[in-house]
């Protein structure tokens, strides 16, 4: 992978090579907030990181679909993941980051409030959603890790960029 | 896959097996040039597991692809030493060296036969048995007996000769270079294994005879894979882009020390964009080589007969665009030979040839490929349309009975729609017109029908020569910007709000809340992107001025109203993401030179929102505002009427000076006729027939030309519309030009020209002095009675005096009689005496030695054009270009008659 001009906070190499390092039963995650909540997408899911971009809006797209930003000649489709999950929009003049993800060829930036940094988390502090976890975030978690002081959500990145199957 | 990308490739070819073979010998070759190597190294290394698979491999190929042309002879051949080869592989016979010999061997024989496949088009006779047998006895585990299999070729000296020359029977075949695009069409099979020849030659071949001119035309191509072409292409797309953000940034920093080199970078950056669109290019005939094997084999089924005949195979367009039309073009045939042609029987009952014929013409127009696909059937039924668009609920009986007969037609496109009385095997199989439709303009293309009862069916395709890049105007509304494709914008409109339509300036009015620019004489249906894009809520009465984009879809034309135009881009398309297919109202996202991402609007999927169907055209569509004359660029206002008989009949608006309802009491009867005062002068009244009116007043249309006039008296005037004006032949009396189909109804198209005649005797003489060339008489030579009766009217109706004439004796018999014309226009081929010798007596002497002659043919050779000159034509014009021919006509006239044109 290429070194990003679109200033990235983390460059994956250094992200892989943390990678390489680490134990069998240990997974890396990307780590990210979203309303003050925690949350962990598996690194070798992520493309790229990226600051706040310029994205130009959709006409008549889903409320979910941010935009369009254009990401080394590549477009990129930006999706809100606050809207995805049905939480209140961002608070105005954050400078929101994105994690862009592929799917099916395509590219998709997962818009989030912020992104933090690359966490090796063992299986065994895994656990699945617990049964209260409120509906919103059920329908994206594929479940939690228990971390020294908080929780983290695990977010299912396909269920969360399939949007036309839940279309009309 | 892999394609060739040879110019040699681009000679259009006839028969789809020859081309095959073709490919085959090629592929071929190029394998046992491979399997020579690998032989070698098999000798070398006997056991190596990956020399004897590829070996294996390349054997078990030819005898496949053998197999499958019906190669029998190589097919056997190739068996024999697949078995052989295979049991190698597996490890259940070592490699002998007889072995190898023997596979050498047969190597050979599959070159040998393989030369005369190259040379005749069919295997050469021979006996392999011998060979057969000993790889069959090597299969068996036996000891191969080596002298039984082929003497003639010893298997060092192969091995010495490998990879290159085993085949002398190759160089000796008649390779002329390059002159196979100077007869594009040849009939007989002849040149595709010529041409094969050629292609097999590069690997085959250039060892003793081959003089270098030979060999360098083959040494030029190469074979590229697919794939490295597509990637070059993106990579160039996206230097396109950089360059036109460059370009962008460069032009606010003035002086820049950089400009120069960049606009060289930017030069060069064109050339490269060109050069690898130039290699992607391909010859649309490679899409049709298919189709002859395809009508061949479908006139059997279908008990027709069938001629194919192809045009401008050499019309090149991407290859990617290439593939994509060519299942739409295959339905296409295949509906023209199932649907479009009658059976030989109903062919002949209708005074037509028994041979059906399908007509395939490509050719470029502005940056498009045009592909047309025609047929000389039955047309389509109009009548079975309409009761299908009926019962499936497309369109109202009101609505159906004011769309034109084109309109109708194109209901064919809708999904679901066939009117095939019954689902035959070859055409229905589920795919419609609409699936065609779907895909022509899914890679940016328009489809039209033109069909005529009784005498065919036109379908137009329209093509950009290219998907990657095209060029697209970019504009804005709610604040952002999208690009809307060339292809569709027909012109740009600065709209006012207020006012009224004779103001030269297009003004946005409503109906209730719909919204029209009256542009010239016609309402088109506009929408605000804003509102459409729900970007913004739009209000017309916020400015005085709108900019409005005129788009067409199909036959329709509808306003797109923005905000503000900025440039034409050159932009790269870019599909959608999946989430985001399901807005129909865009076809793609492309990034501008500054960097951003913007969409490009799809104008079909527009129209379709705005209810505005391409086969419905249910909108004000021609609509009159104003008795005012306009003609449009393909449609011809017409004024229709009712005079004695119940059928309409109609004039070109144009000519038509005024409408007057005149009372009866002030119609004087004169000797010779009828005559009212009308502004200070006498009009002769003319009727079309001999009933008298009681009516109280008397409909007239007058005519004015150079201060005569003239009222033509009519019982009722119906209505104007635009129509395409398409008169069909054969009911011709004095009078009338013939019949046309306007708004649904067959009317007849009044010669006013006859007319004028009629009221005044010297009307055209009158002309003739003011206006000598619309006056002319022209003498038309034609044998063939449709030509004579479509050229005639067609000049009378632009205003000549029009003789005609079937044979060339004949209008020597005019010449001798002492009749003059103006100029002479003629058939080339014709009986008795042709158009050659005809020319050459008309300038050999006598009163018509310096009249203008043009030659009228079907062939449009240079030879052809020159002999005519020689024999003493002015002019040439192919059939039936009648434009060229009015040009022509006019050009002629307006030259002084001199006998120095006849040199």
């Amino acid at each position: 992978m290429e070194a990003l001009p679109n200033s990235p906070v983390i460059s994956l190499p250094a992200m892989q090579k943390t990678q390489t390092t680490i134990r069998q039963e240990e997974t890396a995650f990307v780590t990210l907030s979203i309303a003050e909540q925690l949350c962990g997408i598996p690194v070798l899911g992520v493309r790229d990181v990226l600051n706040e971009q310029q994205i130009t809006r959709i006409p008549l797209a889903p409320p979910e679909i941010a935009g369009n930003l254009n990401l080394r000649g590549r477009i990129v489709t930006a999706i809100d993941v606050r809207r995805r999950l049905h939480l209140p929009p961002a608070p105005a003049g954050m400078r929101r980051m994105a994690v862009v993800a592929e799917r099916g060829n395509e590219l998709y930036a997962l818009l989030v409030d912020q992104v933090h940094e690359v966490l090796n988390l063992s299986a065994n502090d895994f656990e699945s959603n617990p049964p209260n976890l409120l509906p919103n975030w059920a329908a994206h978690s594929a479940g939690i890790y228990r971390l020294k002081d908080r929780l983290m959500i695990v977010l299912d990145v396909a269920k969360l960029l399939s949007l036309s199957d839940q279309r009309h | 896959m892999r394609r060739a990308i040879s110019p040699q490739r681009q000679a259009p070819k006839e028969y789809a097996m020859d081309d095959l073979l073709a490919d085959f010998i090629t592929e071929t070759s190029e394998n046992l040039a491979e399997l020579d190597v690998a032989l070698v190294k098999l000798e070398q290394v006997p056991g190596d597991i990956a020399t004897l698979s590829l070996i294996f491999r390349l054997v078990h190929t030819i005898k496949g692809t053998c197999g499958f042309l019906g190669l029998a002879r190589l097919e056997r051949v190739a068996h024999a030493a697949e078995n052989v080869l295979g049991m190698l592989r597996e490890g259940r016979l070592t490699p002998t060296a007889e072995i190898v010999s023997l596979i050498l061997t047969t190597a050979d024989q599959i070159k040998r036969i393989l030369a005369g496949l190259a040379e005749t088009g069919q295997e050469p006779a021979g006996d392999d048995e011998a060979l057969i047998a000993a790889l069959n006895a090597a299969a068996a585990g036996e000891k191969p007996p080596v002298t039984a299999a082929e003497p003639t070729v010893a298997p060092e000296a192969a091995l010495a000769a490998a990879p290159a020359a085993e085949m002398p029977a190759a160089p000796a075949e008649p390779p002329q270079p390059q002159p196979q695009a100077e007869q594009p069409q040849a009939q007989e099979p002849q040149p595709a294994p010529a041409e094969a020849a050629r292609q097999a030659a590069p690997v085959v071949s250039p060892a003793d005879s081959a003089s270098p001119a030979e060999a360098a035309p083959s040494a030029q191509t190469i074979r590229v894979s697919v794939d490295v072409l597509e990637h070059l292409m993106t990579l160039v797309s996206e230097l396109v882009l950089t360059r036109n953000q460059l370009l962008q940034l460069a032009r606010k920093q003035e002086n820049a020390a950089f400009s120069l080199p960049l606009q060289r970078l930017s030069q060069i950056t064109s050339e490269l964009q060109e050069g690898v669109m130039k290699s992607r290019m391909q010859p649309i005939g490679n899409a049709w080589n298919k189709l002859p094997r395809l009508v061949r084999d479908l006139s059997h089924e279908l008990g027709k007969k069938i001629e194919l005949v192809m045009h401008g195979a050499e019309t090149e367009l991407d290859r990617q665009v290439l593939e994509l039309i060519k299942d739409p073009l295959t339905h296409m045939v295949r509906n023209s030979a199932d649907h479009g042609l009658e059976s030989p029987e109903e062919r002949r009952a209708a005074d037509k040839p028994e041979t059906g014929r399908i007509s395939l013409n490509a050719f470029h127009e502005g940056g498009h490929i045009i592909i047309e696909v025609s047929d000389d059937g039955r047309g389509l039924s109009t009548e079975r349309i309409r009761a299908k668009a009926l019962a499936l609920g497309l369109a109202t009986e009101a609505e159906l009975a004011a769309m034109s007969e084109s309109q109708i037609q194109r209901f064919i496109f809708r999904a679901g729609f066939s009117t095939a009385a019954n689902v035959s095997a070859v055409s229905g199989r589920g795919v419609g017109m609409d699936v065609v439709k779907t895909n022509v303009e899914r890679i940016g293309g328009t489809i039209d029908v033109k069909s005529v009862p009784g005498l065919g069916t036109t379908f137009t395709i329209k093509i950009p020569l290219t998907l990657a890049i095209v060029s697209a105007l970019i504009v804005e509304a709610g604040g952002e910007r999208f690009a809307i494709p060339q292809i569709s914008v027909q012109e740009l409109v600065h709209a006012r709000t207020h006012g009224n339509g004779n103001e030269a300036q297009p003004v946005i009015e409503r109906i209730n809340t719909t919204l029209v620019l009256r542009l010239r004489n016609r309402l088109l249906p506009l929408v605000a992107l804003n509102e459409l894009l729900q970007l913004a809520p739009f209000s017309i009465e916020e400015q005085a001025h709108y900019y409005v984009i005129v788009v067409q879809v199909g036959a329709n034309l509808f306003g797109i109203i923005v905000d503000r135009i900025f440039d034409t881009e050159e932009i790269v398309v870019k599909p959608v993401a999946a989430i985001l297919r399901h807005i129909t109202l865009f076809s793609g996202n492309t990034i501008l030179g500054d960097g951003s991402v913007i969409m490009i609007l799809d104008i079909n999927g527009m129209a379709r929102a705005i209810g505005l169907n391409a086969e419905e055209e249910k909108y004000l569509q021609g609509k009159m505002l104003s008795s005012e004359t306009a003609v449009e660029t393909e449609k011809t206002n017409m004024l229709l009427f009712r005079a004695g008989s119940s059928m309409i009949k109609a004039v070109p608006l144009a000519l038509v000076a005024r409408l007057e309802d005149i009372p009866r009491e002030q119609i004087e009867h004169v000797s010779g006729g009828k005559v009212t005062q009308y502004r200070g002068q006498l009009m002769p009244l003319i009727s079309m027939h001999d009933q008298e009116s009681e009516e109280p007043t008397q409909a007239v249309l007058v005519f004015n030309d150079r201060g005569r006039i003239m009222g033509l008296m009519v019982d009722e005037i119906l209505d104007i519309v635009a129509t395409e004006l398409r008169i069909e032949l054969g009911a011709a009396r004095p009078g009338l030009l013939g019949t046309a189909v306007i708004a649904g109804h067959a009317t007849d198209i009044v010669d006013i020209s006859y007319w004028l005649t009629q009221a005044h005797q010297d009307w055209f003489s009158i002309t003739k002095v003011e206006q000598a060339e619309t006056a002319a008489r022209l003498l038309v030579v034609e044998d063939s009675d449709f030509f004579r009766d479509l050229i005639g009217p067609m000049l009378n109706a632009s205003g000549y005096h029009v003789t005609a004439v079937p044979t060339a004796v004949q209008a020597l018999r005019l010449r001798d009689d002492g009749q003059t014309f103006d100029a002479i226009i003629s058939d080339i081929e014709m009986p008795e005496m042709d158009g050659f010798a005809f020319a050459r007596a008309v300038r050999a002497g006598g009163p018509w030695r310096t009249l203008p002659m043009i030659a009228l043919s079907s062939r449009s050779s240079d030879a052809d054009k020159n002999t005519a000159r020689e024999s003493g034509f002015t002019d040439y014009v192919v059939k039936f270009d009648r434009e060229a021919l009015i040009a022509s006509i006019r050009h002629c006239l307006a030259r002084p008659p001199a006998p120095a044109l006849a040199a």
